[in-house]
């Protein structure tokens, strides 16, 4: 685990290599209580999310990840990975964070997380 | 506007229905106030059977949920009897002193059961069949799994028969009448009926009339006028109903049968309706949904000052509810100088079909064992169609009309836009293919929610899918309901079938092979096909971490707000001062808030951080403990008593054979959780008789049993058989094991599983095919080979490290 130093200036933050992001998997980034689940699909789209269920809080990041979307652990809610917002009756949206690639790296935009 | 205040005396489905046209046409005039004697919510009475039969819950078969009635500002007074209708003032009062005054009053106090007064008919254990708490008071007592007597062979009483007897009681029904239900059957249809009930262990005495039911205090047995005796320790009375009317004949309402109302719901006094089974329309009292939920139509109209729909007889078509058993009845069906009848039968496949003509018309069916035309001809009385033309293929039904037979889509499509499909609610086809249409619905549970239909008792669904079928085209997924999820339309049975057929190894595979219609899976077939491919090819499928729920991931259980719970096996229930000792020092180092001792006999610590796990497990691991696999599905814990160790009644080492067991099993996969336990007598401490596999220690040996529950379901086990020796019982557990582990369905626990293959078919397999239970004994054991790893000291090594870490940590600094 890296400990980035954040200067307000810098909107991409680089938070590590994308291998260590598993395929149908998340891995998260903290930033003091905040939890950034770090989505990757089958197909290698990385997605951020806050690691937080609008149903119940419930862990995101611990969830099954599916065509696009996490299925919550706690009481299966699907939460679509780019919108943040649930599917079928559910209604609530999860805040979404922007992520993206260069190279094998993965950039946060930590715009939000500053303001 | 001022509202008007509408108070309601009765909370039913036919005030609850009624309730809902009105908030449809009219959702301001009324500040609505009800009084319900039941201390509940509006449920669906018409589904009590398999709430009784354990097809459903309470909670399946609620209609208006508390929700609903705060939504819709309503005050709902649960549990409050209304004790006096004040018409004067204009105001009701409740037995717990609460007086509302109205300014429409509506009467919906339904029916009370009919007690046959016989001597001993208020002893305990004598029990109607109208509510939820009859319907728990009898689940009660079916825990005994002693005899009871029913009385009354009509549908409540068939029903109550049915459920008692899935409920593992011994079940006699006594009719008074010579026939079954013999105001919906002709002698015919109920001869089918008793034969199939009584191939089900029911015993049936018909032309039987009641004496009186013996017992001191609480009922032992019931005599017939015959004078023959049956033993039984519980009673159900289902011999009708009466009306409600009690309220309403102190307050000088002209009562009948029932209160009495014109074809608008109004009683003698105008701003007071009745509805319901309450209610007398032009001499007649119901008792069947339909025309009730037409009443609740009429009433809603009327308080919205609407006459111009008043209410109408209908025959009401009449279904009884016991799962594989179809039948239909509607109309007029007594045998006449002026009548025609058709008649099929078909001894081999038990059907028996038979439609009463006059002048050409239908006036009356009966279907027994093929109901599926029952709407066709239906719709063909309800017209007054001539049938002439048809009469050589009429019973063959709607599907040889016009030469070729019709498939069932097509007969569904030729049905008229006007013909019933759901007749408990009274929808026809054209409202449910329109409101399809103008919705945009594509699941069933949007159709019920949106047209009622197939929404009470549920015989129409087939219909109602067929109807969705057709109007949606490709878009309706037909086999969503048998399907394992919207990803397949294969059902769990297909999908193992098929892996094991085409000899598939991997997600990908099963994927690509049955043509999965999604790029990878959802949450619910993925786990589910992890599951299958971990049991069929141990050797060679590299399990999928990515496709296991958390719990099975991380190898603990999560938590509400996050953090995870952990628990070490400990073997057989024992344990000793150096494993309590490496716990306690545990629960200090990581200051673990909770620590509790479980249902399965071991220890449970709650509320570990995630990061913390891997090192709880390294301290755990070095006093010798290994995951307890409590978050599995999969073996979780054997239960044991402490047998000849110490117990003075113990027949044989308990303890010993449960450590045996676990040692040999832990690890396994399956289909969903397993526990057991032994017991070292038959007094049976460790509880063996409800777990998924028991064993009962006797002196001569060991009984095992399996398919228990005493989770969302309550039921006893059952005996698989008995052996005479530690390891035979060993190697019958196993072979039982393994055999579940190959057929169940994922999530389907055991006793689930042996309700669907059959209880003689796993006796045949695990206690008289030797060279089978050898084979299955086998397969266990080389599954385990690759199994039984503990999970907890893989990952202190350093195992899927990634899981327990955050992969960075952004700490935000000043600006300089």
């Amino acid at each position: 685990m890296s400990v980035v130093p954040l200067i307000q200036k810098e909107d991409l933050v680089d938070i590590g290599h994308i291998d260590e992001v598993p395929r149908r998997g998340a891995r998260c980034v903290t930033s003091g209580d905040l939890r950034i689940a770090i989505f990757r699909t089958q197909d290698d789209q990385f997605f951020a999310l806050e690691d937080k269920c609008p149903h119940k809080a419930g862990p995101l990041s611990q969830g099954i990840v599916h065509d696009g979307c996490v299925t919550c652990p706690l009481h299966n809610w699907v939460i679509s990975l780019k919108s943040g917002e649930a599917q079928g009756a559910d209604e609530g949206a999860t805040q979404t964070f922007n992520v993206q690639v260069r190279g094998n790296r993965l950039l946060l935009d930590t715009a939000e997380l500053i303001s | 506007m001022q509202k008007q205040k509408l108070v309601i005396i009765g909370n039913g489905m036919a005030p609850g229905r009624m309730l809902e046209h009105l908030f449809e046409r009219a959702p301001v005039t009324y500040e609505v106030t009800i009084f319900n004697a039941e201390p509940r919510v509006n449920y669906d009475r018409i589904m009590l059977s398999p709430v009784l039969s354990g097809e459903k819950a309470y909670e399946d078969i609620i209609i208006h949920g508390d929700g609903w009635y705060i939504d819709h500002g309503i005050t709902l007074y649960k549990g409050h009897k209304v004790t006096e209708i004040d018409r004067e003032n204009k105001t009701v009062t409740s037995d717990q002193g609460v007086t509302e005054s109205f300014d429409k009053l509506v009467i919906a106090t339904g029916s009370n059961p009919f007690i046959v007064p016989v001597p001993g008919h208020d002893l305990a254990g004598v029990l109607a069949y109208r509510d939820l708490d009859d319907v728990t008071a009898m689940m009660l007592a079916a825990q005994s799994r002693e005899k009871a007597v029913v009385i009354g062979g009509g549908l409540l009483g068939l029903e109550a028969a049915a459920g008692l007897r899935e409920r593992g009681m011994d079940v006699t029904v006594v009719h008074l009448m010579d026939t079954l239900m013999e105001r919906q059957l002709d002698p015919s249809a109920g001869y089918l009926l008793q034969k199939e009930l009584e191939s089900r262990d029911i015993a049936v005495k018909t032309g039987a009339n009641t004496k009186r039911i013996i017992g001191d205090k609480k009922v032992t047995g019931l005599e017939l006028e015959s004078g023959e005796v049956i033993d039984c320790s519980l009673v159900v009375m289902a011999v009708g109903i009466r009306p409600n009317v009690a309220l309403a004949q102190d307050a000088e309402l002209e009562v009948e049968r029932g209160i009495v109302v014109d074809s608008a719901m109004r009683t003698s006094d105008t701003d007071i309706l009745a509805l319901g089974e309450c209610a007398q329309v032009d001499g007649r009292v119901y008792g069947l949904v339909a025309p009730l939920y037409d009443m609740a139509q009429v009433a809603a109209c009327t308080l919205t000052d609407d006459f111009s729909k008043p209410f109408k007889h209908q025959d009401t078509a009449t279904k009884l509810k016991v799962t594989g058993i179809d039948l239909f009845s509607v109309g007029d069906f007594a045998e006449g100088d002026d009548r025609d009848e058709i008649v099929l039968r078909d001894a081999n496949a038990g059907i028996y079909k038979r439609v009463i003509l006059q002048d050409n018309k239908i006036i009356g069916t009966v279907l027994y064992g093929d109901t599926s035309d029952g709407a066709w001809f239906n719709d063909l009385k309800k017209k007054q169609t001539d049938i002439s033309d048809m009469r050589e293929s009429l019973i063959f039904g709607q599907a040889y009309q016009g030469g070729a037979a019709m498939d069932p889509m097509t007969a569904v499509a030729a049905l008229p836009d006007d013909a019933e499909i759901c007749g408990c609610n009274g929808i026809c086809k054209s409202k449910i293919v329109g409101t399809i249409t103008e919705k945009g619905l594509t699941t069933l549970d949007e159709v019920r929610a949106h047209t009622k239909a197939s929404a009470s008792c549920g015989t129409c669904t087939g219909l109602v899918e067929q109807l969705m079928a057709l109007t949606l085209g490709e878009e309706f997924d037909a086999d969503a309901g048998s399907s394992m999820c919207p990803c397949t339309d294969l059902g769990h049975g297909d999908v193992r079938r098929l892996i094991k057929a085409k000899e598939l190894k991997s997600i990908p595979a099963v994927m690509q092979e049955l043509e999965w219609k999604t790029s990878c899976g959802c949450a619910k077939c993925r786990p589910a096909l992890n599951y299958y491919l971990v049991c069929d090819w141990p050797d060679v499928y590299a399990d999928d971490y990515q496709s296991r729920f958390i719990n099975e991931r991380v190898h603990a259980n999560i938590q509400k707000d996050g953090t995870y719970s952990v628990v070490p096996r400990m073997w057989g229930g024992v344990t000793s001062s150096k494993e309590l000792r490496a716990i306690a020092d545990v629960v200090d180092k990581f200051d673990i808030p909770t620590v509790k001792v479980t249902g399965g006999q071991r220890i449970d610590m709650l509320g570990i951080k995630k990061e913390d796990l891997p090192a709880v497990w390294a301290d755990l691991g070095e006093a010798g403990f290994i995951s307890g696999q409590a978050y599995a599905k999969g073996l979780r814990t054997v239960k044991t008593c402490v047998g000849t160790d110490w117990c003075r009644f113990g027949t044989q080492d308990s303890t010993g054979l449960g450590i045996k067991l676990e040692k040999f099993m832990w690890g396994s996969w399956t289909p969903a959780k397993l526990k057991m336990a032994v017991s070292g007598c038959p007094r049976n401490c460790a509880e063996s008789t409800c777990k998924d596999i028991g064993i009962i220690c006797v002196d001569s040996g060991f009984e095992i049993h399996f398919a228990g529950a005493a989770g969302l379901d309550i039921k006893g086990t059952e005996v698989l058989g008995m052996v005479p020796s530690e390891n035979e019982a060993l190697e019958h557990v196993v072979a039982l094991a393994q055999m579940y582990r190959e057929q169940g369905h994922y999530l389907e626990r055991i006793y689930k599983w042996a309700k669907r293959v059959g209880l003689d078919e796993i006796r045949k397999q695990i206690m008289d095919d030797e060279e089978r239970r050898q084979e299955y004994f086998d397969r266990f054991v080389f599954s385990q080979r690759y199994a039984q790893v503990d999970p907890w000291s893989e990952r202190v090594s350093g195992k899927d490290k990634h899981e327990f870490k955050p992969m960075a940590a952004l700490e935000l600094e000043a600006a300089e």
